[in-house]
This record gives structure tokens, sequence and C-alpha cells, in this order.
């Protein structure tokens, strides 16, 4: 077969036919692969929300979840199967080293903290991603079973009493500031700490809901 | 205020090339002259900022709306290459001066990853935008122009730093393109020193 | 041509890390860890082969002066349809990878195989000179993040060779990845032209 010659009917034709082709070859693609990709979020999400409210031995347990959201935050009122509460995962996004530092807190009834889970991150591998585990339990920075009305949660440096990550201050601080701030979102109560809020919490401070 | 941090932290805290490893093709590619590496940097911001307010209204008016965001890399690059194909046509046309000073460096640059890549970022909204509620399109295009004096000037210095090496006495397997990209390392090391500024 | 040789070619000879110097985006951006490093290559290998197979079969029905375009079109689908699956199947990856995933479109690597192997040779051959360059690829992008990971964290693929208070922060950064290639290509240059 000859090769086609250049000429603009050619041209054009070709063209519009491998958009096209590559256009619906995406849109199946999209189709077939929409349903896994949202199951994947909910799971981890739902992983996410057992791991930060439940104890270890108990991550089968039947749990209800209510889902409300306010603002920048999104709250995740957690009941067992008995209809006790069992406490709220809060899920917010904040500027770290990077954009999207997005942290899930579990705090029970009292406003301790159960646990965390960090969601999304892209700060620096080997610094600031070490906030995945800095702050867990036996982790140097532990605040697992702390209360941000009670406890003054920001970094040694700003006069708290959490270590910061080693050579990570700025990602310390933000994901410090992200905890206080779903703590008082929650609780509409001050936290302890006086550096822990962002400008966007500030703004939002007026219309936060008790739930207590 | 919000803007110049957006401007500082985008030239020195994450360089484009420097620490987020965009662009390095033509990094290595056009540094061997200094008036070649700033005649690239001059293509560079110009592509760069009319390809990122073009890219953000397609994202925010068409691509958003349709839900059609998984046709985002495809939509992206066909604008950049075309753009890039029109600039080089209307500068050739309107200011033959200017088009003789970047004219060799625009087609290279539809393949400079930079360019693609700040379009998605700014697209997408995941910029170092830090205290602006909703960057918008001034935001993103602050963004793009001091993402591409970053480029200019890491490009520069560099090829300062390479018309010295090429004088210099290195080893025989490191000659050329190895010991200009250690030094590369070396200019990065000096960048992080800026991480704690924003 | 012998099949073997485009694909010895492809992970030795024209190695495209080490000795085109193709693609440097990715392989100094995602190889933090040797396992990132093999995701990058696997990924690209993937698009490579696709890209190189469809643009050699229609390289008779696309005229040469839309070429560019259409292939850069191709490429993009690929990526895309590669960005929805890794999305979907391995979540993680995916996120660890980030912007590099898109950018694998304007990676010189693939659009330079379709100019200069693709339009030129059977979809056959091309699929193995695909699988050459993407191996090739894959080797160096691996052998990388394994260094680095290991002088920066004392682990490779997430094994631990030492301990952590022996590594070196600065090789997971951004210094760390230029200084690393740069020895690399150097010894490189040692074994292949000297032997």
């Amino acid at each position: 077969m000859k090769k086609l010659e250049s000429t603009l009917s050619n041209m054009v034709i070709v063209l519009s036919v491998v958009c096209l082709v590559s256009a619906s070859l995406l849109g199946f693609m999209y189709g077939v692969t929409a349903e896994p990709i949202a199951r994947i979020e909910k799971q981890t999400l739902d992983n996410g929300i057992k791991k930060v409210l439940l104890d270890e031995a108990n991550q089968d347990a039947q749990i209800n979840v209510e889902v409300r959201e306010d603002g920048a935050f999104t709250f995740y009122e957690v009941t067992d199967a008995q209809g006790q509460k069992l406490g709220t995962a809060v899920k917010t996004a904040v500027q770290g080293f990077s954009p999207d530092l997005t942290v899930l807190v579990g705090f029970n009834t009292e406003g301790d903290i159960k646990g965390y889970e960090v969601l999304k991150h892209s700060e620096t591998p080997g610094l600031g991603a070490n906030c995945v585990n800095w702050f867990q339990k036996g982790g140097k920075g532990d605040i697992i079973g702390k209360n941000p009305g009670k406890n003054n949660l920001t970094v040694s440096k700003d006069g708290g009493e959490i270590d910061a990550i080693t050579a990570s201050t700025i990602t310390s601080r933000a994901f410090l500031g992200a905890v206080n701030a779903e703590y008082k979102q929650l609780f509409g109560s001050n936290t302890n700490a006086n550096t822990g809020a962002t400008k966007r919490v500030e703004a939002a401070e007026n219309d936060s809901i008790k739930t207590e | 205020m919000e803007y110049i941090l957006i401007v500082i932290s985008a030239i020195f805290v994450n360089n484009v090339v420097l620490s987020q490893f965009l662009g390095i093709c033509p990094f290595l590619g056009v540094s061997k002259k200094v008036s070649t590496a700033v005649g690239m940097g001059a293509a560079v911001t110009f592509v760069l900022t009319l390809a990122t307010i073009v890219t953000y209204l397609v994202q925010q008016y068409i691509l958003n709306p349709f839900n059609l965001q998984y046709l985002q890399t495809i939509a992206f690059i066909l604008i950049i290459a075309a753009l890039v194909q029109m600039v080089e046509i209307i500068l050739k046309k309107v200011s033959p001066s200017l088009y003789q000073a970047l004219g060799v460096f625009l087609p290279l640059i539809t393949t400079n990853c930079c360019i693609l890549g700040v379009a998605i970022t700014v697209g997408n909204g995941t910029y170092n935008a830090q205290g602006l509620e909703d960057p918008g399109l001034l935001a993103g295009v602050v963004y793009a122009i001091a993402t591409a004096i970053g480029f200019a000037l890491a490009l520069v210095l560099f090829a300062g730093v390479r018309e010295h090496l090429e004088l210099m006495d290195v080893p025989k397997a490191m000659k050329g393109t190895p010991i200009a990209i250690i030094v590369a390392g070396i200019m990065a090391m000096a960048f992080i020193g800026f991480s704690g500024m924003v | 041509m012998n099949k073997i040789k485009i694909l010895l070619n492809g992970i030795i000879k024209e190695n495209p890390t080490f000795v085109l110097l193709l693609g440097m985006c990715p392989t100094l951006g995602t190889t933090t860890s040797a396992i990132n490093g093999m995701g990058m290559g696997l990924a690209t290998l993937f698009v490579l082969i696709c890209s190189n197979v469809v643009i050699s079969a229609l390289k008779k029905l696309i005229p040469d002066m839309v070429r560019i375009p259409s292939f850069i079109v191709i490429i993009a689908t690929f990526v895309t349809v590669l960005q929805m699956i890794m999305q979907a199947y391995v979540p993680d990856l995916y996120a660890s990878l980030g912007l590099f995933i898109p950018l694998i479109v304007v990676n010189c690597i693939v659009l330079g195989r379709a100019e200069a192997f693709a339009t030129k040779n059977t979809p056959a051959d091309s699929l193995f000179d695909g699988l050459g360059i993407g191996l090739g690829f894959t080797l160096a992008l691996t052998l990388l993040g394994a260094v680095r990971e290991l002088l920066g964290s004392g682990m490779i693929f997430g094994v631990r060779i030492w301990s952590e208070t022996y590594g070196a922060l600065a090789f997971v950064l951004a210094p760390g990845a230029f200084i690393v290639l740069g020895y690399l290509i150097a010894i490189m240059n040692k074994i292949i032209k000297k032997a």
C-alpha cells in the first residue's frame, strides 16, 4: 500500500479519525475504571475511620457512620451496632510543605485523640513524609490519647509539648495545626494551643457546631 | 502578600528544575552557553504564561462542567502543541527580530515537560498557594510566570558554571554530561537552603 | 533484523538513561526508592510498547505533515488509559508517582522511538524495540532508585540493609538524584567505552 499524501482533506480526515477513536477509547476506559476507583476511595476512607476510632482488636466490628460536611471539614460520626456513640472522625486538608496534606483524626466523645491517619500527602520522602508514623502511638511525637482542649498540641519550638519531626518543622506545624483546627471545629471551644489555627478556621469559627 | 509568597516559593523554594525535576531535558541540553540559556529562558516564560492561561480556561469552562477531567492530558498537550506552532507563525510575521532570537527554541518547547507539568498543576489547583482560599486565574498566572523565572534563573546560572567547566581538567569518564549533572546536584543542594523561607 | 538484537540494543547499547540521556525528568523525579523507580519504568514500558506497535501499524495511513500531532494524540491516549488503570488497581503507586504519570506524554523517549524506529520498521520489530528500550529504562530507574534508597535510608525495596542512622538524607532529596545519576553515567562510560 502506498503512503497517504499530505493533502488537506487527507490530513483533516486522519487527524479527526485519530482524535475520535482515542476519545471514544478513553470514554470507554473511563466507564470501566470509574467504579473500581470510587470503590477504592471509599474503602480507604472506611478503613481509615475504623483505624482511627476503634481499638486494634476490634477492627472488624460493625459501625454506622453519619457524614456531615462543614466548609473545609468533613465529620464522620460513628456509632456502634448498639447505637452507642463512639466518637467522631474529622477530615481536613491543609497546606504542609506541599499542598494537600489530608489528615483524618478520630476523637472520642471526650475529645481525646483515639488515632489518626494521613490520607494523602506529597511531603518530602524521608522528611515531612515521616508524619505518617511520627505522631502515632509509640512514635517520637506521640499524640494518641492527648486532648487538644487540655494539652498544648504544638511543637516544642512554639512552646508546645510535641516533638517536631526532625528537620521538618513546617510539616509538623501544619499537621498539628490541622489536628487543633479539627478539634476546635468539632467541639467549638478554644484549644489550648494558640498557634494551631489556620486562617480558614478562624473564618469558619463563628458557625461551628457543638456535638456534645 | 499572598502573591509575593507564591513568587518566592516558585522561584527559590520549589524551583521547577532543581527541586521538582521538570524541564530537565532543556536544562541539560541548551545550557552550554549563557546567551542561548537566556534565549531559552525567555521563550519558556512566554509560552508557559500563554499556555497556563489557555489551559486554565479550558479546564474551568470545558473539562470541569462536562465532567471530562479524564481528557485533561490529551487536551492540554494538544493545546500546547497548537499554541507553540501558532506563536511561531505569528512571531515570524509580526516581529522577525524576536523570531530570530526565540525561533530556534520554540519547537523544543512542546516536549518541555515543565509546560505540561505547570498546566496540569494549575488546572488542578495543586500548587503552593498558601493562604489563598480559591486560587483563581490570576494566582495561576503569577505562579506560571514565577515558575518560568525560576527555570530561567536555574538555566542561566547553570550555563555560567558550565562555560567554566569546559576548561577544567576532569577525569575522562566524567567529562561532559556526568560532571554537569553532578554540578546540578550541588546547585540543588544550595537551593535547599531556601526551604525555610516560606 | 534479529529480534534479540533489537531487544539487547535497547537495554545496553542505546540505554535511554545512561547512553541516550533521554527522559531525565521522571528519571530524577521518581527514583526516591527502588520500588518507585521500577513502577515508573514499567509504566513507561507499557506506553512505549503500545504506542510503538500502533504507530508502526498506522504509519502508512498518517500523512507526513500531521505525523507529530497524530503521534502525540496516540501516546496521550495510552498514557490516560494507563493513568486510569493505575488509579483503579494500584492506587498507592499512583499516588507516589503523582504528576509524572501524565508527563509520560512529553517523555522524549516515547516520541523519539516513534519517530526514529516505529515509522521505519514493522509492528513486530517495533514491539521488541519498545520492550528493549522500556526494559533498559526500567533497569536504569530501578538501579538509580535502589542506590538512592540505600544511601539515603539504608534500605533496598523496603528491606533494611543497615541502620537508618548511617543514611544521608541528601540522597533521598533533590541533590542526591543528580549526584547519583552523574556518578552512574560516569561508571557506565567507563565500562561501556573501555570494555
